[in-house]
């Protein structure tokens, strides 16, 4: 059975390095895998999706409506714009941060109240404001791998596999904390 | 592995020695994979025009070469790829084109098969990132044995999809001797008459050696539902018919006629799924085969295995509709300088002829200062014009606004034009220091070449002089006092002009951001002054007030220069 995973988030939020660490966890466990990414014009702070896919053999590079096992959303505008890509017994893990799209700044358009809560009536959700988690770690930049981190446990990988991946994928100088993100989100 | 980042490695394995490139998404990450590789020549050059022709020149010499470039590159390319067509090659010849369908990076949805059928070129087409690196070696071979340039064609979805790739080692070809051959290389009426014969003739060739190709293969399963697909469409394919009949096509111009009228012949109902243009559709129904395609298939956007359940097999899919969100479209990032200059722009109420880059977000609300955006180099010329038919009165409110890296790649051309034809209009060069939006490419006025050497820079200010243009002025970016005295002394000049404003891009490496703004709450007014130019990093307060994300902000004090109330300082990070 392949598996269907997306990652969504705002431009620069780190969807890349996250996918990356997907990818080669799949990799590592002998499945077949396609990424699907979105580059260039795209992700200047706009809204970005990545998909990931693994399983025995894997044919199309995305994940379609409807079809997502695990959504993982690093903002909670994105998790309700794709939330329909989830699977009735589908899982999505929210990082509670709000980042107001430029259409919400300029007075066109306004934020979404209550959108986990929402949410949380038609799926299953895991949530955690996970930059004020990262912040106690003493670096805001891997509240991404907080969220990666609660995500993996609806994943079919072992926790050391994770953190043989991550040590294998994220700078030198940051795996430690890169480590410890990742304990917070996967342990609690 | 990245599409991309395979075909950089099917280069390398092929043994190519030359690659010339000019960045554009989603084509870029293909040289600066192949820069990795030392045994490649690999270069930035400043158009798919030239990277096209120092590739044409490489393979005259004797060695495999390479040019990649966006789906809109290949028509700045198409004056030496037309003709090349003729010529042939001596060492092989590719030229990898990125097409674009869904429009996720680009000015349009083109389809570059039908140039390679106009300019009579062949085209490959993978559909994973294995067939890129393949297909790849495979069009040197065929590149050589029919002398002819090829066309190896991918799409975002392929070129930004990574999926596993078995790695081999490289070969290394032996140098073709170069002979002087001006029959075939000099390209003037009487040498290309016969040419053009041999080109026809080619193809027909081509044509029929391509039934055996094995990269054109027919998988027999169930007969009642047969596809003539290829590329990406293909996965599609695999995913929702699983067991359909498929006949997939790595060749996509010129397509093999008997294969396809014996795979036609076989199959029951027959389905042509090919995304943009119904190119393979109307030579297949051209030859009296009936088939379903863009009857029922879309010519824009990327296709989906979900469209096949629908169309096809008349599965309802079950999905929700998507919740109504407010759009999140891209936009300049906090301390970018374009949005310095805009503010300015909009400020002075001027419109702006516009050109290809991260800059062309200053069409959108709430910058709203370009108003036309064509292609690369286009705002220079396209002011001229609007001057030309108008008289000079009436562009007195407008500039063009141009990048660094789009002002060297085909802006240089329209401001001479500009000039020699007396033009009267302002031109603001955007100089940002990086070809930016594309993901940080040098190019030659940053003195850095794509192998990372030092080299001596364009110096754009002097360049612009030395077209003989009397008014140029260099101006901070971020000095919006300055900027907005320069711009009404030079859009009010009866002279052309050129105002080159100057701040690298925040993203560039080894930018130091030392300052941070912060909001003085007590003295804000509540007034939005600052929020007028869509800074994300501002944002309002439930009370009206103005909060800044101190993780966003790259503290350039735009907002400080627009804040009448002292209510937003600048200070050390």
């Amino acid at each position: 059975m392949t598996k269907n995973i997306m990652i969504v988030g705002v431009g620069g939020q780190g969807t890349l390095l996250t996918s990356r660490i997907l990818g080669g966890i799949t990799l590592d466990a002998g499945y077949d895998v396609k990424l699907s990414e979105v580059h260039g014009m795209a992700q200047r702070g706009g809204s970005v999706v990545t998909f990931v896919r693994y399983g025995e053999k894997v044919a199309e590079p995305i994940v379609e409506e409807g079809q997502a096992d695990v959504l993982i959303a690093f903002e909670k505008l994105e998790a309700l714009r794709y939330a329909h890509f989830l699977k009735k017994d589908g899982v999505l893990v929210v990082n509670e941060q709000r980042i107001e799209p430029i259409t919400v700044v300029t007075g066109a358009a306004s934020y979404p109240e209550h959108i986990v809560e929402g949410l949380e009536q038609e799926h299953t959700v895991y949530k955690i404001d996970a930059m004020a988690e990262a912040k106690k770690l003493g670096n805001s930049k891997v509240f991404n791998i907080i969220v990666l981190g609660m995500a993996a446990k609806h994943m079919d990988f072992s926790k050391e596999a994770w953190l043989e991946i991550i040590e294998k994928t994220v700078p030198p100088k940051t795996v430690d904390i890169n480590k410890k993100a990742f304990l917070k989100g996967y342990e609690g | 592995m990245l599409g991309n980042e395979a075909i950089a490695r099917g280069a390398y394995e092929a043994g190519v020695k030359v690659s010339a490139a000019y960045p554009g998404t989603p084509s870029t990450e293909i040289s600066e994979n192949i820069v990795k590789y030392d045994e490649i020549y690999a270069e930035w050059s400043p158009n798919e025009k030239v990277a096209t022709e120092v590739a044409i020149g490489a393979s005259i010499s004797g060695v495999r070469a390479m040019a990649s470039m966006k789906h809109v590159g290949v028509n700045v390319a198409s004056d030496p790829l037309y003709t090349i067509s003729y010529g042939g090659v001596n060492g092989g010849l590719v030229l990898v084109a990125a097409d674009d369908p869904g429009l996720y990076s680009s000015q349009n949805e083109q389809d570059t098969r039908c140039v390679a059928r106009a300019a009579m070129v062949p085209v490959l087409e993978p559909s994973d990132s294995q067939e890129a690196k393949d297909f790849v070696k495979f069009a040197y071979e065929i590149s050589e044995k029919y002398d002819t340039p090829v066309i190896v064609r991918t799409t975002t979805r392929l070129a930004h999809s990574q999926g596993t790739v078995t790695l081999k080692e490289r070969v290394e070809p032996k140098d073709q001797p170069y002979e002087r051959n001006p029959a075939k290389f000099v390209m003037m009426p009487a040498n290309a008459i016969g040419r053009h014969v041999y080109v026809e003739q080619r193809m027909k060739v081509m044509a029929e050696d391509s039934g055996s190709f094995a990269i054109n293969r027919a998988e027999y399963q169930d007969t009642s539902i047969g596809f003539i697909t290829s590329g990406i469409p293909y996965q599609y394919v695999k995913e929702a018919c699983p067991n359909a009949s498929v006949l997939k096509l790595g060749m996509v111009h010129p397509l093999p006629r008997k294969l396809i009228e014996e795979f036609a012949s076989k199959v029951e109902k027959l389905y042509i799924f090919e995304e943009l243009e119904p190119v393979i559709e109307e030579q297949v129904k051209s030859w009296g085969i009936e088939a379903v395609g863009k009857e029922i298939f879309t010519v824009q956007g990327e296709y989906s295995a979900n469209m096949l359940r629908e169309k096809v097999l008349n599965e309802k899919v079950q999905v929700k509709d998507p919740a109504k969100v407010p759009a999140r479209p891209p936009i300049l990032c906090p301390g970018c300088p374009h949005r310095s200059v805009y503010s300015v722009l909009n400020k002075l109420k001027i419109h702006a002829a516009g050109d290809i880059g991260c800059y062309t977000l200053g069409a959108v609300p709430p910058l709203n200062v370009i108003d036309t955006t064509v292609c690369m180099g286009a705002s220079i010329s396209t002011l001229h014009g609007m001057e030309k038919a108008k008289g000079k009165a009436y562009i007195k409110n407008w500039v063009a606004v141009i990048g660094d890296s789009t002002f060297l790649h085909t802006g240089v051309n329209s401001l001479m034009n500009m000039v020699y034809n007396q033009g009267t209009g302002t031109v603001i060069i955007l100089d940002n220091s990086t070809t930016g939006m594309t993901g940080h490419q040098d190019h030659a006025a940053t003195g850095k070449t794509l192998k990372g050497e030092t080299v001596p820079a364009i110096n754009i200010y002097e360049l612009c002089r030395a077209m003989g243009i009397k008014h140029v002025t260099e101006v901070d970016a971020f000095d919006t006092e300055k900027l907005e005295r320069i711009v009404r002394e030079e859009t009010a000049r009866d002279e052309v002009s050129v105002i080159i404003t100057k701040a690298p891009c925040v993203l560039l490496k080894g930018n130091v951001f030392p300052y941070k703004c912060r909001p003085v709450t007590e003295q804000c007014k509540k007034c939005g002054a600052c929020l007028r130019p869509g800074c994300p990093a501002l944002t309002k307060n439930a009370d009206g007030t103005i909060a800044i994300d101190d993780t966003m902000c790259n503290g350039c004090g735009l907002c400080e220069q627009l804040c009448k109330f002292n209510a937003i300082e600048r200070a050390e990070a």
